[in-house]
């Protein structure tokens, strides 16, 4: 895409904001586009060979520990695998897979359309929030659903209401129950709350998200501890632990991709009919990193690196930190914050974000300036 | 391997009832028993189908004008339906070197097969078709293949077993022998009975008889006594209305099995001068087409956002219209099944020819082979 002059005024406004002239923004697109164009083109068999590793440890982790509930005294190594295997499953294989990061290879075990993740938000619908909603208008305030899913507040343009004083209560009740939460997200309740969704708008989603309920739910708390008989009540609560830890690990990875201090936001109006270059300087400085090593990246299914997951959404994960040192190197050049940090300090980062926006203020009168590259202590 | 034999029947296989059972589909839910049992031997499988190769033979000699051709003798999972004389089945290679899989379709040109039991696919490796090089030049025995279960209606529809008077006529042009040699294997094996007064007419058309397939056995079936009358047409020789009088007097009255290049297909179309009994099957399979109704109207602008191309919208299959419009985007089987056209839809509603389903998502991943516009359209080629 290519700026038209009437367009520019509009164009700039975020580039403004990070101080790019309309000339280094273009430049700075083309240079993210040409990063895009290399990896796809040298998509192959070690990419193939990666994911189907992932497959094979997910799956050996998960036969692992569904037989090893046979072993009371092996229950806590039951549980570590089972939720190993889930977290995977999620991650690694099952956000990635359906972000379509491997549709190229034509293998329908690994197509986006086709696959569907353990967990009980039906794949085909959380697509559409997250694929299209999420990463198109990411961290847009009023557009971006993710920006406090809807539940919280993160960001000062949200309006404060008492409600909003819940909003630790709010989160720690999101972690333990993320699975569901990221499968009613789907239904909209809060645009239901605010009118601007009907019931009737949702009725389309009741079935799938019924029968992904019951299925998830027979599997893991009716029939596989069923198959265990008198340790039954040990393996239900095994599964329920499983369960509830990936709901712990998946809600702290992905809370620390945009809500860490120093990443931006955005309003509507600034992004309007925005080019690819603002689309991705949006999506930089709209995400943010953990640090870490290379275990943290697989278990974190490379949301680890969340800036590069918003700049290519559709590259294989594991191409992440082989781009990485490159974005950051552009980063520099423009000027530009990278927000990076370890796990420990990107999560106190947002949970002192989740207690200060429990309570009014402060009063944004214009979007902050973003940050760049030196002025945050965040920004490494 | 041996728990899972072949030559079992559906009905009398109880590892399959195991294997496609509600319980086991509970417990491996979402992804199914097949994820699992894959990861153990790619020949085990409850649903899916995928076969190994066991043999590779060349067809054609070395001095054959075209390119060459083979037969590849393939043993598939239990999962295997069989399949009816004169069926196609697609076929998926893992491309080694690009990790793609490309999925194409194959006449199988074994008789008749039974649920589990081996069949042989007849490939011709055309220069430009990846999966079809790949399966003569590069295919060994022990290659795994993925399968579907056989398709088609292009089938003998008469049982061996009840035979009629009904004279056969089997008219092919190079590998469009494969259909009618399945069905000519089948007659035969099944006890296919020359006395009784059937005849049935095969008549070949071969670009030179170093590219004729099947030499051998057809010159051993034309000698046999089986009434079967094999004509062999080698070189510039084009098919002649007058030649097939000679042959088969009363022709559009006889059931014929017709399958070829487009030329043969268009002369003998015409000369069957719109005959119910002549039967046809087309390399390019037109699933798409006939199945979306193309007489419908549809109003609107398509357009191919990347080489800034639009064309008002017809009921044809966004593939179709991209390559009416000068386009030349990737595709594969044309059918929906490979993935290798799936694009970028930017914005606008697209109905899918097979199911009839409509989506209107933007920036959506669809196979433009088998979706068609309702309204306008962008899509990103």
């Amino acid at each position: 895409m290519t700026t038209t002059p009437d367009e520019t005024t509009a164009h700039s406004r975020i580039a403004e904001r990070a101080g790019l002239t309309p000339e280094q923004l273009e430049a700075f697109g083309g240079e993210l586009d040409a990063i895009r164009r290399r990896i796809l083109a040298d998509l192959g068999e070690e990419d193939a060979a990666y994911i189907r590793g992932v497959v094979r440890a997910q799956r050996r982790f998960e036969v692992a520990g569904r037989a090893l509930f046979y072993l009371p005294p092996a229950w806590p190594l039951a549980v570590a695998s089972l939720s190993i295997s889930k977290i995977l499953d999620n991650m690694e294989i099952g956000h990635n897979v359906l972000h379509g990061q491997y549709d190229w290879m034509g293998d329908p075990g690994l197509n986006s359309r086709m696959f569907d993740w353990d967990n009980v938000c039906p794949g085909e619908q959380w697509k559409y929030s997250h694929n299209y909603i999420h990463h198109t208008f990411t961290n847009i305030v009023g557009k971006d659903r993710d920006v406090g899913y809807g539940i919280l507040r993160m960001d000062p343009a949200q309006k404060w209401h008492p409600y909003y004083l819940g909003n630790p209560v709010y989160a720690l009740a999101l972690m333990l129950l993320f699975e569901w939460g990221v499968a009613l997200h789907d239904l909209e309740v809060e645009n239901i709350v605010a009118g601007r969704r009907s019931l009737a708008d949702n009725k389309p989603l009741y079935p799938g998200l019924l029968r992904k309920i019951r299925r998830q739910a027979v599997k893991d708390y009716l029939l596989f501890p069923a198959l265990t008989g008198p340790l039954a009540p040990l393996t239900l609560a095994g599964n329920a632990t499983a369960n509830l830890v990936r709901n712990v690990w998946a809600f702290n990875i992905i809370f620390c991709g945009h809500f860490p201090a120093g990443v931006a936001s955005f309003s509507v109006e600034e992004t309007e009919e925005e080019t690819r270059g603002q689309w991705y300087l949006r999506q930089l400085l709209g995400s943010a990193n953990i640090s870490g090593g290379p275990l943290l990246h697989l278990m974190s299914g490379n949301l680890s690196h969340q800036i590069e997951h918003h700049l290519f959404p559709d590259l294989p994960a594991r191409r992440y930190p082989e781009v990485a040192a490159e974005v950051r190197e552009i980063c520099e050049r423009y000027g530009l914050a990278y927000n990076t940090g370890p796990l420990h300090r990107q999560l106190l980062s947002v949970a002192k974000k989740i207690c200060r926006y429990a309570l009014p203020g402060p009063v944004r009168r214009r979007p902050d300036p973003v940050p760049t590259a030196g002025a945050d202590p965040v920004a490494a | 391997m041996s728990l899972l034999a072949p030559h079992l029947t559906r009905g009398r296989d109880p590892l399959g009832r195991v294997l496609r059972s509600r319980l086991l589909a509970a417990l491996a839910a979402p992804h199914g028993v097949d994820r699992y049992l894959e990861q153990v031997n790619p020949m085990w499988a409850a649903h899916e189908v995928r076969a190994r190769v066991l043999d590779v033979t060349r067809e054609t000699r070395p001095d054959a004008v075209g390119p060459p051709v083979a037969t590849l003798t393939l043993q598939p999972t239990a999962t295997w339906r069989g399949h009816r004389a004169g069926q196609h089945v697609l076929v998926g290679v893992d491309l080694p070197g690009s990790a793609r899989r490309l999925t194409r379709a194959f006449s199988i040109s074994s008789a008749a097969s039974a649920p589990g039991e081996r069949i042989t696919l007849t490939v011709r490796a055309h220069p430009e078709g990846q999966v079809s090089r790949h399966l003569v030049e590069d295919a060994r025995p022990g290659d795994v293949l993925h399968l579907g279960q056989a398709q088609g209606s292009f089938c003998l529809e008469e049982s061996p077993a009840t035979p009629t008077n009904n004279h056969l006529v089997f008219l092919t042009g190079g590998s469009g022998i494969t259909p009618a040699m399945s069905m000519l294997r089948t007659l035969l094996r099944d006890g296919y009975d020359g006395h009784a007064g059937r005849r049935v007419t095969f008549l070949h058309y071969a670009r030179s008889e170093a590219d004729q397939i099947f030499a051998a056995e057809l010159d051993e079936i034309a000698s046999g006594d089986n009434g079967v009358a094999v004509h062999l047409r080698h070189g510039d020789a084009r098919f002649s209305e007058l030649e097939l009088r000679r042959l088969v007097p009363r022709f559009v009255e006889a059931d014929t099995w017709l399958c070829g290049p487009a030329g043969l297909v268009e002369l003998v179309t015409d000369a069957y001068r719109g005959s119910p009994r002549l039967r046809t099957e087309f390399f390019k399979p037109a699933v798409a087409r006939a199945a979306g109704g193309a007489e419908e109207r549809v109003a609107g602008t398509v357009s191919f956002t990347r080489s800034g191309v639009a064309a008002p919208a017809t009921a044809a299959s966004l593939l179709e219209q991209a390559e009416a419009a000068g386009l030349r985007p990737e595709s594969g089987c044309r059918m929906g099944i490979c993935l290798s056209c799936t694009s970028t839809k930017a914005a606008g509603t697209v109905r899918n020819i097979l199911t009839g389903e409509e989506s209107s998502l933007p920036d959506e991943q669809i196979r433009i082979c088998v979706n068609r516009p309702v309204g306008d359209c962008h899509v990103d080629l």
